[in-house]
């Protein structure tokens, strides 16, 4: 199996205080890799290390063999990564329309990518010229996923997507990454909670005080709490 | 001459004094809403237009009109450059920090003034009108090119506003404004967008300045009005709204016009400024501010 995204030995500071210690991982072509740990281990910082928002000091991320960890973050998502930020983060007083031709906008992407979102989230279709940030909680999700989508992205990262959602939105949500994944997506899953894990992720890796630590496939955890019990605190 | 025809002409004079400070109040605006920066060396780019205007048409012959219209494109495009350079070498050093921009933008208002004031030199010098013709009302005539300034002005904030919500440039100005950070994620070259945005903050006063430079007269100081006005009326629009921006404008730069003809030009900036304590003690985000997020 071939890395499509392939993160070696990153260092990231904010300020002077370091966050990620030599965090590495692999996520190949259509598998879910979910990093899990607690509150402040580092997950957020290393999706925007990668994203270049964080410029990491030390290491490498090769997107499809190419290191892009030089990159200005601007040049970063043109190389094909879309990225959902924790908390959303749409450009609220922009309309629907406008937030996903920011995504359209990043890679000069075709208007179908843009069709392609609206048939993945009919809701979004409906509420084109309305403000974004009067959509209801999921309803931003979804507009925040099919922004990232808008740059028919090789690798998609999600910083905890189901936050906050009801089931069903959580249950749509869901499917949709299921699909990227079966279209050969490589998808970068970060979440706190455990049982948003299981269902969709290929492999688990675990985050801890910003160092990668065991990597273990998702199928194998649900028998072995102890690795819950240990970084996230849950479990047996 | 009846109370009637005086207020007319009163509303004309602030009318012409609405429209320039709409235009240079909105450059101020644009600069603070997407990059938070509060630049107060914006009236010197209004000077330095206004400079650039009579260095440019006492160098062109003929016909007025030829060396206004030459003035009206040389002039903004070398503040903007200007602006842009100021941009990069001092605004992004020190990372657009709101407070050391401040600081910053107090030494560049004086090193533009004193470079005008040892090249230019301390004289108030006219620029001739480019267009010569009176509208003859009943009770009094009234300067042609006067009108034309409200109508350019006008025409020039309806092309600000085009710009900003038809274009795609438009687009990433706005992005940049609400989340810059989440706007890099999606490719937005945001160093560049504040690069452009803070020319075209200057280049706005260095066109408002251009139009008025017919009616009042080049000189080194004559930043210093416009910089006020434009403060205050950029508080009372609301800060970062441009909507807010135009309206207040039209308040302020109409009462000071009529406060002005009836009684006197410092009547009418007491007035104003005691407008602005009264927003900021009652409604201290303008007139069309958001709240703070």
């Amino acid at each position: 199996m071939t890395a499509m995204l392939k993160v070696d030995g990153l260092d990231a500071f904010y300020g002077r205080v370091q966050v990620l210690h030599g965090l590495s991982l692999e996520v190949a072509k259509g598998e879910i890799l979910c990093l899990l740990g607690r509150n402040g281990a580092g997950k957020t910082t290393a999706l925007k290390a990668i994203m270049g928002l964080v410029p990491p000091r030390v290491g490498a991320v090769m997107l499809d063999g190419v290191d892009i960890s030089l990159l200005r973050a601007e040049d970063i998502a043109k190389e094909g990564i879309g990225y959902v930020p924790q908390g959303r983060r749409l450009f609220a007083e922009l309309t629907v329309a406008e937030n996903l031709e920011i995504g359209l906008m990043a890679r000069n992407s075709p208007r179908h990518a843009r069709d392609r979102v609206l048939d993945l989230f009919p809701v979004l279709a409906e509420r084109l010229h309305q403000r974004s940030g009067t959509l209801s909680g999921g309803e931003q999700q979804m507009l925040a996923i099919g922004r990232a989508l808008c740059l028919e992205p090789a690798v998609l990262m999600l910083d905890e997507p189901t936050e906050g959602l009801m089931p069903a939105m959580i249950q749509r949500i869901r499917e949709v990454v299921l699909l990227l994944r079966a279209e050969g997506v490589a998808v970068l899953l970060v979440e706190q909670r455990v049982e948003a894990v299981l269902p969709v992720a290929d492999r688990v890796l675990f985050v801890e005080n910003g160092r990668s630590r065991d990597c273990v496939r998702a199928s194998d955890l649900g028998a072995d709490h102890a690795l819950l019990h240990r970084y996230v605190g849950v479990g047996a | 001459m009846d109370l009637g025809p005086y207020l007319m002409l009163a509303s004309l004079e602030g009318a012409v004094g609405a429209a320039v400070l709409a235009l240079t109040a909105l450059g101020l605006s644009l600069v603070f809403g997407v990059m938070r920066i509060v630049n107060v060396a914006h009236g010197e780019f209004y000077m330095l237009g206004a400079v650039l205007a009579w260095w440019v048409t006492s160098m062109i012959g003929g016909h007025p009109a030829l060396g206004f219209v030459a003035a009206m494109v040389v002039a903004p495009l070398v503040v903007g450059l200007i602006a842009a350079a100021a941009e990069r070498l001092v605004l992004r050093r020190l990372n657009y920090d709101p407070e050391a921009t401040i600081v910053a933008t107090i030494g560049l208002l004086y090193v533009i003034q004193q470079l005008a004031l040892s090249t230019y030199g301390a004289d108030a010098r006219p620029v001739p009108a480019p267009i010569d013709f009176r509208i003859q009302f009943p009770w009094f005539g009234y300067s042609g090119y006067k009108l034309c300034v409200i109508v350019a002005s006008a025409a020039l904030m309806l092309g600000v506003w085009l710009v900003l919500t038809r274009t795609r440039a438009g687009l990433m100005m706005r992005a940049t404004q609400y989340d810059p950070e989440t706007a890099r994620a999606f490719a937005i070259p945001v160093g560049r967008v504040y690069a452009g945005v803070f020319a075209a903050g200057a280049m706005l006063a260095a066109l408002g300045a251009v139009l008025i430079v017919p009616i009042q007269q080049a000189h080194y100081l004559m930043g210093h009005d416009p910089l006020l006005l434009s403060f205050i009326v950029v508080i009372i629009g609301g800060l970062g709204s441009l909507r807010g921006t135009v309206l207040a404008a039209v308040i302020i730069g109409m009462s000071d016009g009529i406060i002005s003809v009836f009684f006197s030009p410092t009547l009418a900036k007491i007035l104003a400024t005691l407008l602005v304590a009264f927003v900021l003690v009652w409604r201290p985000t303008g007139l069309f501010g958001a709240r703070a997020a």
